[in-house]
């Protein structure tokens, strides 16, 4: 063994070096305040394997970076905790790099002789949050895409360059493939390269001038090795230990809690996404350009941020005023307080913001929809992630009832998406059109003039409204029992999915209701059913609330199988061409209560 | 005095491992969670084989001449997924009336997609030389290649349909190991 030392060593000096690199005096003993150099060290080494890691499961384009990164957040073993790993390591070196640059001004380690290396230092820190930039893009989620646009938006107000410059960046005028290879490049590449770079200048100027120790000292110089390592080692613990602490934390509390980093949906440039936020360490930026009014946007977001790194730059030669080192203390002081402050009030804000937190539960529920349907049996197609989106009932459908429909109508008394409506009611409630539920409250004297059926439209003194407040009323238990039957049969027409079950099980029951339609029951005087009638004069029965008769129904409600000229206010949708026809069968689709959930075979449409 | 240093050595000492413990202990971290996720592959299964519908009768000429045919299926590629497209190709050849046999056209010494020559009417492979006889036999002793093409199931359906199992082998071995 020593000879095979003795002999590495003779070629390559190895002993020397590690000798050299352990046994670095520390004067006046290792203290705890001088670890936060090795755990940035030991934060940068971090990034490096888990992104390089990463680097083989990451596939840099607009149809792929989301579609990567969700395989190896939740179908690669493991890749939850290599992703939460590199995600919330970052995090951590930004409070880290705050501690370190905190400890070198207070204890004056910036001062003559070691300008440079703060320079360097403060160099550095520029680069882990242009990595920071860059890697929140690469998921191409709708909070990085959103984020990352106003960043880079920013750039192009820069004069003269600045157009230039984000043309450059993204690689166009607009986000795309060439957005994510560039950024990609940036994060991989050359911002990597540059840290590593900077940071063996760092430590060779940092050995070369020797720890800046703090007075009073606590004890006799003694070397690197074991002490201050050992604290350093303790230190690094803590790091990991609260890095594995954040990608679990939700877990602890909940069993469906989230594991690791967050991954929202899929970027989509025509989607709205105000729960748009950066990192929170980029709050204070973002806050802070709250305060700038049109056309002054470049002060909050360039010209001051620039001076202030300029006066942070400049701090070894301020700090050689007589008052020099403390403006510095007060100035990072004051920094760092305004940064807080700045935090807090962009968190308070939000929290106090209804529209946002609506916003983050809608991008909540769309995340956890297309990892769903990214997992189902149908897989994505080569188009993206963000089709499955586009074509999926779940989400689309609350939208366009939003959109188009809960001007007058309402679902569950709201606009579908969990937002109540400004303007009063004045057609029905959809919640579970079709079903028995629905159908039997129609029927009810008491219900039918209300806002959730007929009640503010013109059907309210409807020949269907006297025919329920009139006939239904005064009915004989035998004739409830009858009209409970015909229910069955009308809902069973829908062929709803949430009733598949009890319409099997009450086979006989719907045939008969078939028949009391046609016969006691006097539906055919009016309604068509099954059997064209050229003089029906009410809605088509024939397949009532099935995805064909909504779809046609939306299309144009004053065709004559529906409400002819007698139509009221609702528009034909179809064939005024103000929904297309995906859309259509996306509306119906979610109102009928049909679209893919977890688990089931999945039936191609 | 002598006994003070030794206490001082020791303390050193138990330092240093723990130091390098907890140093190596966080350091394994990240690489342990790289190396999992590394791995993954190895935990999933391959494409199996599918029977799918390659051509009709009339597509094979009756001299027993092989012909080629892209074999369609359905195929995930990681989180892709793909309805009917070319997962491979076939050589399939009329042997008589209503027999038909079927090729993989992937050699199996290393991988390379064969050809026919109809001159030779032997199949070659570009890449080493390997040459088999147009039922697939290895044609020559010096041929690389370990074994003979892989011939897979064919079955002859109603109005003539040929359905084809598509499954590729392992190459470089004697023995026929489907890919999996």
């Amino acid at each position: 063994m020593k000879r095979l030392l003795d002999w590495l060593e003779h070629r390559t000096g190895v002993r020397k070096i590690t000798h050299e690199a352990l046994y670095e005096n520390v004067p006046g003993g290792a203290r705890w305040r001088y670890v936060w150099g090795s755990t940035l060290t030991f934060g940068i080494v971090v990034q490096f394997i888990t992104g390089i890691f990463l680097w083989m499961g990451y596939s840099p384009s607009a149809q792929t970076a989301w579609e990567s990164v969700n395989y190896i957040q939740n179908e690669m073993f493991g890749g939850w905790l290599l992703r939460g790993i590199h995600h919330y390591t970052a995090q951590v070196m930004t409070v880290l790099l705050v501690l370190h640059l905190m400890q070198v001004v207070i204890d004056g380690a910036y001062k003559a002789p070691r300008e440079v290396n703060f320079w360097f230092g403060v160099l550095l820190l520029q680069l882990v949050l242009g990595l920071s930039l860059t890697g929140y893009l690469l998921p191409w989620d709708q909070k990085g895409f959103w984020a990352t646009k106003v960043a880079t938006n920013i750039m192009g107000i820069v004069p003269v360059v600045g157009g230039g410059l984000q043309k450059l960046v993204i690689g166009g005028t607009d986000y795309g493939h060439h957005t994510l290879t560039r950024f990609f490049a940036l994060h991989a590449g050359i911002l990597p390269g540059a840290v590593v770079a900077l940071i063996v200048v760092h430590v060779y100027l940092f050995r070369r001038h020797g720890l800046t120790p703090k007075e009073p000292r606590r004890g006799p110089d003694a070397a690197f090795f074991p002490d201050q390592v050992l604290k350093d080692a303790v230190a690094c613990l803590a790091v990991m230990g609260t890095v594995l602490f954040l990608i679990v934390r939700h877990r602890m509390f909940s069993a469906s809690g989230e594991l690791g980093a967050e991954l929202g949906a899929p970027a989509d440039p025509s989607e709205p996404y105000s729960a748009a936020r950066p990192d929170w360490y980029f709050l204070f930026l973002f806050q802070f350009l709250k305060y700038f009014p049109a056309q002054t946007e470049i002060w909050g977001a360039i010209v001051i941020p620039s001076v202030v790194m300029l006066v942070i730059f400049l701090m070894p030669m301020i700090g050689k005023w007589k008052l020099g080192h403390r403006f510095n203390m007060g100035l990072l002081v004051a920094l760092l307080a305004g940064a807080g402050l700045l935090t807090y009030l962009a968190m308070a804000e939000d929290k106090h913001n209804a529209a946002y937190q609506l916003a983050v539960k809608d991008a909540d529920r769309e995340a956890e929809r297309v990892k769903a349907l990214a997992h189902s049996p149908m897989g994505i197609p080569s188009g993206g992630a963000v089709t499955l989106l586009r074509s999926d009932a779940f989400v689309q459908g609350p939208k366009l009832f939003a959109k188009n429909c809960a001007s007058c109508h309402r679902f569950d008394g709201n606009d579908g998406t969990g937002r109540l409506v400004k303007d009063a009611q004045s057609a029905s409630d959809l919640k579970g059109f079709g079903s028995r539920a629905w159908i039997a409250g129609l029927l009810d004297p008491e219900r039918i003039s209300t806002t959730n059926y007929f009640g503010g439209t013109k059907f309210k003194d409807s020949k269907m409204s006297k025919f329920v407040k009139q006939d239904v009323a005064g009915y004989t238990p035998e004739q409830k029992e009858q009209l409970k039957k015909v229910i069955a049969a009308v809902s069973g027409e829908a062929k709803l999915k949430a009733q598949r079950a009890e319409d099997l099980g009450d086979a006989t029951v719907i045939s008969e209701g078939c028949t009391l339609l046609k016969e006691s029951m006097r539906c055919t005087d009016c309604h068509q059913f099954h059997v064209k009638d050229e003089d029906a004069t009410a809605p088509d029965l024939t397949g009532y609330g099935s995805r064909q008769w909504l779809v046609k129904f939306l299309s144009n409600p004053g065709h004559p199988d529906f409400y002819g000229k007698r139509n009221d206010r609702m528009p034909a949708f179809g064939e005024k061409q103000i929904l297309s026809e995906l859309e259509l069968g996306l509306l119906a689709d979610w109102l009928r209560g049909e679209w893919y959930e977890p688990g089931e075979e999945f039936s191609e449409k | 005095m002598e006994s003070k240093e030794t206490e001082t050595n020791r303390r050193g000492f138990f330092k240093g491992a723990l130091a390098l413990v907890l140093g190596g202990l966080v350091g394994l971290v990240p690489a342990l969670a790289g190396l999992t996720v590394l791995l993954d592959p190895l935990r999933r299964k391959g494409a199996q084989g599918t029977t799918v519908k390659v051509t009709t009768l009339d597509a094979l000429p009756p001299d027993g001449v092989p012909r080629k045919f892209p074999v369609l299926a359905n195929r995930t590629d990681a989180w892709n997924k793909y309805t009917n497209v070319p997962v491979g190709a076939v050589y399939l050849r009329r042997t008589s009336g209503d027999q038909v046999e079927a090729l993989n056209v992937v050699c199996p010494h290393a991988g390379c997609f064969v050809d026919f020559s109809a001159e030779s009417g032997r199949f070659l492979c570009p890449c080493h030389n390997s040459s088999f006889t147009a039922d697939g036999k290895i044609a020559s002793a010096t041929s690389p290649s370990p074994r003979a093409l892989d011939s897979l199931q064919v079955e002859v359906r109603k109005d003539g349909e040929v359905w084809v199992a598509f499954q590729n082998f392992k190459a470089g071995q004697p023995e026929k190991v489907p890919v999996a």
